[in-house]
């Protein structure tokens, strides 16, 4: 008979030493990243008089919809979350778009010259600051009769995100073991039946991810939305949340946090829905071949 | 009034101003037909945009070939906005703004110069010292509309168990009274006063102005140099001496904006906190059931000198617009005596009109309204808005440099080099 042999006892204590001390900074990150977020929920649902006490709680006295009810009478914030969500989503999917067989082609003949210029292109693009290009950027624009619209700012989004989305999408295609094509074309797949059948449904994580990305910086974007639209109704939340603010920094706290929790919704429920497949395809652009 | 943003940071050195095209655009050009006025309101408190857009819906209604299309901005943003949008020519016709935002614009070109322009009634219904706020040059670039005094607000039981004599607008506290009323307020843990001084530059120079201080001293040759003289010098000191050595004042509102130190006013932290008159609006909001204040006149120099800097809130009309008489015409509408009374109510302001300022609605001891118009008479252009450089001076040299002195790290020697050597370095370069 044999028995299954245990580690020394010194070897357990030290691994249950370090399982503890990962779970204790997995803990303190987790608060760090929370803090902010209680803070906002236990604000919006706290009273003006409440929140200016001397040690205003967790949890509030009495909690109140007055806030969301002030927010929503002050500030149209559907429209501005409707515009918000159209600009988003339409940035998302037009960069991903744009950018997947871009990255494809980088990734796979990533030796051409064109193939390198680009990678530059990307890389030097993240250099400028955009306090540089919003004037010229303003002026561009103005000449497409592209000021004041939504399809504007969609496509100045589009062109912000794209460098990275491509730089983050050719992550994706190397990780993709170009033999599984050539298997494929074995197997008398032709070059676009093994790109949709083989190619990209690996890529599929990487490119959730992506779109995840275009869509949270087009979401929370502020400064383009507010030199590029003037009309109110075109608003977008990030813009309509300022009006919350007024001269010298002093802020309408309780609706201002109500309408922002309302602003991270999306967010929010966009990762709990597709958490899962953002780690995988994170881990697999993260491997080297 | 407002934070200039990060682009107006950018711009803000000149060899980065260099690289972009001035600003003076051309005029747009009218187009047939009914006209159409965009105008750019700050107002964003319910009650103060309620006012606006009923007093613009007013005039639409009266006006069917002139209409004024309502936007709201921010006053958190306004200078990066603008500042754009007058680059593209793509301006609001009619800009709410504040007279210490104004000198780059006006100096630029980029809104008209209404010196000509402005009807009888609204020129003489407007005090001199208002419109010195938005004079830069020879040109007038803004009307004055609302503004506010810096004030005391009291925790009255306090002052009444201390038996301290109650200030009025006709007799205030010297600086060396209220020095003396804060040590007898401060007992218990309670501070006698709270600082509240995230932006100490412009509360220390406007409150200046009552004992004599200029700091900012304009050559024969036009040229700006600082000086730091005794006159500048006893309000810093007094904050100085309440926070490191007498402990009359919170060392921790140092840092803190207006509103931050409100729930310790109301938590009895601070018998006295110095504010801005419309903070009264958050005061009632927010105070506790029964708690009993009082808005009491700053404290005043030598021979009752009340005088106070202040940056009004202004209405201007970009230079590029096609519609100047037109937007005149509504400006003159919008700031008729009444409409300017509905205005300061919905702000918690003053009104520059001296025929609004009469109205008793204005007039009454409740909330201190009575107290704030006694002090209109006393309010003058803040000093150095129309000084070129003064935005850097202020975030580079003079704000790290009282936040300093007031947290004791330095000492008046100190603060006179770093104010004028450091201060007079950055001047120079905008005065080549």
């Amino acid at each position: 008979m044999t028995t299954a042999s245990r580690p020394p006892r010194g070897l357990l204590v030290r691994r249950r030493a370090a399982r503890t001390g990962q779970y204790l900074a997995l803990l303190g990150y987790l608060v760090f990243l929370g803090f902010p977020l209680l803070w906002l929920v236990s604000t919006a649902f706290t009273s003006p008089r409440e929140l200016a006490g001397l040690h205003p709680g967790w949890i509030p006295d009495h909690p109140t919809l007055d806030n969301f009810r002030q927010a929503f009478d002050e500030q149209p914030l559907l429209r501005a979350g409707a515009n918000s969500l159209l600009a988003a989503l339409a940035a998302a999917v037009i960069a991903v778009v744009i950018a997947t067989p871009m990255a494809y082609v980088m990734a796979r003949h990533h030796r051409s010259p064109l193939s390198r210029a680009a990678t530059g292109w990307v890389v030097v693009s993240q250099a400028f600051p955009f306090v540089l290009v919003i004037i010229p950027l303003f002026l561009v624009l103005k000449n497409l009769r592209l000021i004041d619209s939504l399809g504007g700012l969609i496509l100045v989004y589009v062109v912000w995100s794209l460098p990275f989305a491509l730089w983050m999408l050719a992550g994706y295609v190397r990780a993709v073991p170009p033999e599984l094509e050539e298997a494929a074309a074995v197997d008398g797949a032709g070059r676009l039946r093994a790109l949709v059948s083989v190619t990209m449904p690996l890529l599929a994580p990487g490119i959730v991810a992506t779109a995840l990305f275009a869509f949270i910086n087009a979401w929370n974007e502020f400064f383009f939305a507010l030199v590029l639209l003037k009309s109110p109704e075109k608003q977008t939340m990030p813009v309509i949340l300022t009006h919350f603010i007024g001269a010298e920094g002093v802020a309408d706290l309780g609706p201002l946090a109500a309408a922002s929790l309302l602003a991270t919704l999306p967010s929010l429920v966009l990762f709990a829905v597709i958490q899962r497949r953002i780690t995988s395809g994170t881990l697999a652009g993260a491997v080297k071949h | 009034m407002r934070r200039r943003g990060f682009l107006a940071g950018a711009l803000a050195a000149p060899a980065v101003t260099g690289l972009l095209p001035g600003c003076a655009p051309q005029r747009r050009r009218r187009t047939g037909g009914k006209v159409r006025l965009r105008f750019q309101s700050l107002a964003w408190q319910k009650e103060s945009v309620d006012a606006v857009r009923r007093l613009v819906g007013e005039w639409n209604a009266a006006h069917p070939d002139i209409t004024v299309e309502y936007l709201q901005g921010s006053w958190d943003s306004v200078h990066d906005q603008l500042l754009t949008s007058f680059e593209a020519g793509e301006a609001p016709d009619i800009i709410h703004d504040a007279a210490d935002d104004l000198a780059d614009f006006a100096y630029g070109g980029c809104l008209a110069d209404l010196g000509g322009l402005l009807p009888r009634r609204l020129k003489d219904d407007i005090p001199e010292q208002s419109w010195r706020t938005t004079t830069f040059g020879d040109g007038v670039f803004g009307v004055p509309f609302l503004q506010e005094p810096r004030v005391l607000i009291a925790h009255r039981p306090a002052l009444e168990e201390a038996r301290v004599r109650i200030p009025t607008a006709r007799d205030p506290w010297s600086w060396a009274e209220f020095e003396d009323v804060a040590r007898e307020l401060t007992r218990g843990g309670r501070h006698g006063v709270a600082w509240p001084l995230k932006e100490p530059v412009s509360a220390t120079l406007n409150l200046s102005l009552s004992t004599g201080g200029r700091l900012f001293h304009r050559g024969a040759d036009g040229k700006v140099t600082i000086r730091f003289d005794a006159a500048d010098q006893r309000v810093p000191r007094t904050i100085h001496d309440q926070v490191v050595r007498d402990r009359t004042a919170s060392r921790t509102t140092l840092g803190m904006g207006g509103s931050d130190t409100l729930p310790g006013f109301f938590g009895g932290k601070y018998a006295m906190v110095p504010l801005g008159f419309s903070y009264r609006q958050q005061i009632v909001q927010q105070a506790p059931e029964g708690f009993e204040w009082t808005v009491l006149p700053s404290p005043a120099g030598p021979g009752g000198d009340q005088r106070q800097g202040v940056s009004p809130q202004t209405l201007s009309i970009a230079e590029d617009s096609p519609y100047r008489e037109e937007a005149i015409r509504f400006l003159d509408f919008l700031l008729r005596p009444a409409p300017m009374v509905r205005l300061a109510l919905g702000d918690w302001m003053l009104p520059t009109g001296e025929r609004a300022l009469r109205d008793p609605a204005l007039r009454t001891r409740r909330y201190g309204w009575a107290t704030g118009t006694a002090l209109a008479g006393t309010l003058r252009p803040a000093p150095a808005q129309s000084v070129r450089g003064y935005p850097e001076w202020k975030d580079k040299v003079a704000t790290p440099a009282l936040q300093e002195y007031y947290s004791g790290a330095i000492g008046l020697d100190g603060l006179r080099d770093r104010l004028v050597g450091d201060g007079n370095l950055v001047l120079a370069r905008y005065q080549r």
